[in-house]
C-alpha cells in the first residue's frame, strides 16, 4: 500500500541475467550440465503451470488453493479414462482441458462461493483443504489407489545437438507448459473478458460499478486455473519419473507453491521464472552435490524460498504498489 | 411519472442503523441535481442506494424500470454510471484499460468513444499506457469521469468530485461536467461538500439531514433563502 524504500531495483534483473549466463556457459562446457538444465526446465515448466494456476486464484481471492494439485490429478485420471475408452492422446488432452475448466467452474460455484459469501479468507482456505481431501479420496474411490500406466504422447526420441542429447519428452513438456501459460497471458492482456477478470481481482467493488459480474469472474478464474492445472498434471504424468496415482501432484504442488511465493504470489511472470529456476536448480543440485539425493530435493526448494524471502520479502517480482493521493 | 430517476420512500441501513429514511427524489432527463448536507447526512448512501451498493428498500426506478432487485452490475447495464468516493480507479491498470472497463457494458468499437473522451480530456491520448495509480489526484478524478463517459450513461452519479483537489482543478472539472450535460444531455446527480460550486451547476437541489430530506427546491431558492443557506450550507 505505502511506497517502500527503493531497495535496489536492479538486483532482481541483474541476478536473473547472471543465472542465465551461468547456465549457458555451463551448458556449453559440459554435456551433462546441458542435459540436466534442459530436463530441469521441463520439470520447471510443470511447476510453472501449476504455480500460475495458484497465482490466478490468489490474485482474485487472496487464497492459496491447496486443492489445485488434487484437481490436476483428477483431470489426469479423466484423461487416462478417456484413453481407456479409446480416444487418442491429443483428443483426450483437449477433452480433459474442457472438462477441467467446467469442473473448476463448478467447484467454485458449489464449494467455494457459499463459504466465501459468509466467511473470511481463512474459511475459504479450510474449504480448499477439505476439497483436497475430498478430491483425492474420490480419485481412490473411482479409480482405485494402485498405480496406473499413462500412455506417453512423446515417443522416446533423442535429439543430439553438438554432442548433447535432449529428449523429445523434455522439450515437448517445456513447449506445452509455456504455451499454456502464454495463451492464458494473452487472454488476460488482450481480451475484454480477461480485462474484466483482472479488474474484478484488483478492485471488485469498482468492477461491479462498471458492470462486471464479479462472482462469475471468480468462477471463471477457477475454471481457467483448473484447466492450467490439468496441463501440469498431464505433462507430469507423461514423464517417466512420475507415476499416475492419487497423490501424484502432492510433491509438485509444493514446488509450485514455493515458486509462486518466490515469484511474489501476485505475479504470474514471477511464478514462471521462479518455477523454471527451481526446476533447474533442483536438477543441478541433485546431480552435482552428491549428498543431496532425490530425498533432499524438497528441503533445497525450501532453502531457496527462505533465502529469497529474507532478501526480498515481497518475492522476486512482488509488485511494490505505486499509488498517489 | 416521467422522471428519468425516481426514488420513493427509500430506506437504507448499515446493520441496525438507518442511514436513509423515506428519501424521495427525482431527476429529470438531462437535468443536473445536487445533494447537499453535512458529513454523515446520507449523501453518499443515497448514491449507493441508487446504484445498489447498499441494501435498501423502497421504490427506485430508472426510466420506469425498477432498480430494486438489481445490484451495481445491473444498474450499470441500465445506464447508470457511478463515480464513487475514492473515484473507483483501477490503479494497477493502465489509463487505457480503465477506459476500456468504462465501456464494459457496451458493445461495439471503442474508437468513437475514445475520440469523444479525448475531446474533453486531450491529455488522455498521450498517457493512455501509463499506470493509472501514478496519475495525480486531479488526473485520477478526470480519468474517473472519462471512464464514466465511455459508458455513455443516461445518468451520472458523482460523489464529491472536488474532494482534495486544488480550486483550479475543481473549476476545470465542473466546467467539463457542464459541457457534458449540455452537449450530450447526460443527467447528473451530484453529491458535494462544496455547495457554492455545485449550486452554480445544478438547477435543483436536495438537502439531507440525518438521513432525511430536509429541503427540496431550486438552486436559486436555496442560495437566496437566508436561513436555509446559513443552517445547511454554512456560508
Amino acid at each position: 500500500m505505502t511506497e517502500r524504500r527503493p531497495t535496489a531495483e536492479w538486483i532482481v534483473p541483474a541476478g536473473l541475467v547472471a543465472v542465465c549466463v551461468l547456465l549457458v556457459v555451463g551448458s556449453l562446457r559440459s554435456a551433462l550440465f546441458a542435459q540436466q538444465t534442459v530436463s530441469g526446465l521441463a520439470n520447471g515448466g510443470i511447476y510453472a503451470s501449476l504455480a500460475v494456476a495458484l497465482v490466478l486464484i490468489y490474485r482474485a481471492t487472496e487464497v492459496i488453493n491447496f486443492a489445485q494439485g488434487a484437481l490436476a490429478t483428477f483431470a489426469t485420471y479423466v484423461a487416462w479414462q478417456l484413453m481407456q475408452w479409446g480416444l487418442s492422446y491429443w483428443a483426450a488432452f483437449a477433452c480433459t482441458l474442457a472438462i477441467a475448466f467446467v469442473g473448476g467452474f463448478a467447484v467454485e460455484l458449489v464449494a467455494i462461493r457459499p463459504v466465501e459469501r459468509r466467511g473470511s479468507v481463512l474459511t475459504v482456505v479450510i474449504a480448499a483443504i477439505g476439497l483436497l481431501i475430498l478430491v483425492e479420496g474420490s480419485i481412490g474411490w473411482i479409480w482405485g489407489n494402485d498405480v496406473k500406466f499413462m500412455p506417453t504422447p512423446f515417443p522416446a526420441h533423442i535429439y543430439t545437438v553438438g554432442g548433447v542429447a535432449f529428449s523429445r519428452q523434455d522439450l515437448s513438456t517445456i513447449a506445452i507448459s509455456l504455451l499454456a501459460v502464454i495463451v492464458l497471458w494473452g487472454f488476460f492482456r488482450f481480451t475484454k473478458l480477461g480485462l474484466a477478470m483482472r479488474a474484478a481481482a484488483v478492485r471488485p467493488d469498482a468492477a461491479r460499478l462498471v458492470g462486471v459480474r464479479v462472482s462469475w469472474m471468480l468462477s471463471l478464474g477457477w475454471g481457467l486455473a483448473a484447466a492450467l492445472g490439468a496441463v501440469a498434471g498431464l505433462m507430469a504424468a507423461a514423464s517417466p519419473s512420475v507415476l499416475l496415482q492419487p497423490s501424484m501432484m502432492d510433491g509438485i504442488l509444493i514446488y509450485a507453491f514455493a515458486a509462486a511465493v518466490v515469484g511474489g504470489l501476485e505475479s504470474a511472470f514471477g511464478a514462471v521464472v521462479a518455477a523454471l529456476m527451481i526446476g533447474v536448480l533442483l536438477n543441478l543440485v541433485t546431480s552435482y552435490v552428491h549428498f543431496v539425493g532425490p530425498a533432499l530435493q524438497l528441503p533445497v526448494a525450501f532453502v531457496v524460498m527462505l533465502v529469497v524471502l529474507l532478501v526480498k520479502p515481497s518475492g522476486l517480482f512482488g509488485r511494490t504498489r505505486v499509488r498517489r493521493v | 411519472m416521467s422522471a428519468l430517476l425516481a426514488l420513493e420512500d427509500v430506506d437504507a441501513r448499515y446493520g441496525p442503523v438507518y442511514a436513509l429514511r423515506r428519501v424521495t427524489l427525482t431527476v429529470e432527463e438531462g437535468e443536473v441535481v445536487a445533494i447537499l448536507g453535512a458529513n454523515g447526512a446520507g449523501k453518499t448512501t443515497t448514491l449507493r442506494a441508487i446504484s445498489g451498493t447498499v441494501r435498501r428498500t423502497g421504490r427506485i426506478e430508472l426510466a420506469g424500470r425498477s432498480l430494486a432487485r438489481r445490484g451495481p452490475e445491473g444498474a450499470a447495464r441500465l445506464g447508470i454510471a457511478h463515480v464513487p468516493e475514492g473515484r473507483g480507479t483501477f490503479s494497477e491498470l493502465t489509463v487505457w484499460e480503465n477506459l476500456r472497463l468504462g465501456a464494459y457494458v457496451r458493445r461495439g468499437s471503442l474508437r468513437d468513444d475514445f475520440a469523444r473522451v479525448c475531446d474533453y480530456f486531450p491529455w488522455l491520448e498521450r498517457r493512455r499506457s501509463q499506470q493509472a495509480g501514478t496519475l495525480s489526484g486531479g488526473e485520477q478524478q478526470m480519468l474517473a469521469l472519462a471512464r464514466a463517459i465511455m459508458q455513455r450513461p443516461r445518468l451520472l452519479l458523482l460523489d464529491e468530485p472536488s474532494l482534495g483537489l486544488a480550486p483550479l482543478v475543481v473549476g476545470e472539472i465542473f466546467r467539463i461536467l457542464g459541457e457534458l450535460n449540455r452537449r450530450e444531455g447526460t443527467a447528473l446527480l451530484l453529491v458535494e461538500q462544496n455547495a457554492r460550486t455545485s449550486l452554480a451547476l445544478a438547477t435543483r437541489a436536495y438537502v439531507l439531514e440525518v438521513g432525511e430530506i430536509a429541503f427540496a427546491g431550486t438552486s436559486e431558492e436555496l442560495s437566496t433563502h437566508d436561513s436555509l443557506r446559513r443552517s445547511y450550507l454554512g456560508y
